[in-house]
């Protein structure tokens, strides 16, 4: 299969960057999205050409790394998968395929099609965690009932792997779907209830200040997300956040020692 | 805290001011549709509107900060949404993921604030004028004919009409998402969105028949 390649190159950070065509020829429909490049960037070698960088790891869906805008949609046209799992076979001969890095400030382009997701990390730290006695008298998960709902639920909302194409996809460059599948993943378990208060306001405050956009439930994160992660997660984070607003100024006042960190 | 400055308490308060709004608008909408039934009982209605002073002083001035916080509020959100991605993409496909009128809600309100200029010029200020600038002496008949000719002129009749167009756009995505804003989304969700996206046609839809109909019986 022939095809014409509209990349996005770019230097490093701080150089302007443009779209430049490469034609490729002798695509096959069973090789995935990765190795196409993986083509392309042979042949530039070999010409003595820099190769376009992009992210890649697993290369099976599991590692979140690849990202790339593919005609205007994160992971290309397909449904619930990443671009290492996207077949060339979802293309005919002749199209010309635009690929972009994902788009949003809080993810800064690095160089061509790579962008520094780190915010990403960021919100996990902020709260995204639970704190687990390991001093010896460590209580098995096992022994502490969880509903098969509840249970599903939380499975479902961890398998998030933090792709970002929740932000690549959103008109609004906002983290919301990410976010609130790692509050939700212990929203739902007995093990995150303890520190449900802080980590909502501090996950949420986290991502705001990252500089993504507020969510206007267009619901495009929720179709473009390889994961199938739903709204549902973040109507969960709403509440949360609702509920832990409105119990941190009181347990902030019971408390003694000095909460104001949730606060600043 | 940070009341309004974090981007969920936002979108939470954008949602209850959102839902005032609809609220507003199946009442503002009952006492129309009697214009077409019996213009009697809507002199009655709108001179009992007009001069309670429930409705006047404490009603209004809630639903016009009402109407003035959700356009600031949803402008400032605008603003912070765009300022998220400076740099575009060539290629976006938000049709494939996303529905026109949830990523133009900017677009179908600026739309309907400008409506409510008009609106405003046509009904608001000369009744204000009516009552408290000029005095005049209680007059509870005057609403049907006064109504009756501002839908005169087709120019307006099709500004009203095209207006609410866009109002049954915004409510399309709207009514249904604060819902979801607020965090609730469940077995119900379902049922409930039908429920909104029927209110979003009908009411605009009861709108210009309204205005389609008075302007056809002058
Ligand atoms: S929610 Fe879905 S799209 Fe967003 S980061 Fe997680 S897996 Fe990727
Ligand atoms: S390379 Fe790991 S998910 Fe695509």
């Amino acid at each position: 299969m022939k095809l014409t390649l509209k990349i996005w190159r770019q230097k490093n950070h701080d150089a302007k960057g443009e779209l430049k065509t490469y034609p490729i020829d002798g695509i096959e429909g069973d090789m995935s999205f990765l190795e196409m490049l993986d083509v392309l960037n042979e042949g530039l070698i070999n010409n003595g050409e820099e190769p376009v960088v992009f992210d890649h790891d697993c290369r099976e869906g599991i590692c979140g790394s690849c990202s790339l805008q593919i005609n205007g949609e994160p992971h290309g046209p397909d449904r619930l998968i990443t671009t290492c799992q996207l077949h060339m076979r979802s293309f005919k001969d002749g199209d010309t395929i635009v690929i972009e890095p994902f788009r949003a400030n809080a993810f800064p382009v690095i160089k061509d099609l790579v962008v520094d997701r780190s915010a990403f990390d960021r919100i996990q730290q902020a709260g995204g965690y639970v704190s687990v006695n390991t001093s010896g008298n460590t209580v098995d998960a096992n022994s502490i009932p969880v509903n098969k709902h509840d249970a599903d639920e939380s499975f479902n909302a961890a398998t998030c792997i933090g792709c970002g194409a929740c932000v690549a996809a959103c008109k609004n460059a906002s983290a919301m779907l990410f976010t609130s599948a790692k509050i939700s993943q212990f929203a739902l378990l007995p093990q995150g209830k303890i520190e449900a208060t802080e980590r909502a306001l501090n996950m949420v405050k986290q991502m705001d200040e990252e500089g993504f956009g507020n969510c206007s439930n267009t619901g495009a994160c929720e179709i473009e997300c390889p994961k199938g992660i739903t709204l549902v997660n973040i109507a969960r984070m709403n509440r949360e956040y609702v509920s832990a607003s409105l119990e941190a100024p009181l347990s902030n006042a019971w408390s003694i020692d000095d909460e104001s960190s949730l606060f600043d | 805290m940070a009341i309004l400055t974090s981007s969920i308490a936002r979108k939470v308060a954008m949602a209850l001011s959102g839902l005032f709004l609809v609220l507003f608008l199946a009442q503002h909408f009952t006492i129309n549709i009697t214009s077409v039934i019996d213009p009697e009982t809507f002199n009655s209605l709108s001179h009992f509107m007009g001069h309670n002073f429930v409705v006047q002083f404490i009603a209004q001035p809630i639903l016009i900060f009402g109407v003035v916080f959700h356009f600031i509020m949803g402008l400032i959100l605008e603003i912070r949404n765009r300022g998220a991605r400076s740099i575009k993409y060539q290629s976006f496909k938000g049709n494939n993921n996303s529905t026109w009128a949830s990523r133009n809600m900017l677009i179908s309100g600026a739309v309907i604030l400008a409506f409510l200029g008009l609106h405003f010029y046509d009904f608001w200020f000369p009744e204000i004028v009516h009552k408290y600038v000029e005095s005049n002496p209680m007059d509870p008949t005057r609403y049907y004919p006064d109504l009756v000719q501002k839908f005169e002129s087709p120019v307006r009749t099709g500004l009203y009409c095209l207006a609410f167009v866009l109002l049954a756009l915004h409510l399309w995505h709207g009514f249904a998402s604060s819902f979801q804003s607020m965090g609730w989304n469940n077995k119900y969700s379902k049922g409930l969105r039908g429920f909104t996206k029927f209110y979003a046609i009908f009411i605009p839809l009861g709108f210009i028949f309204i205005a389609i109909y008075l302007h056809l019986n002058q």
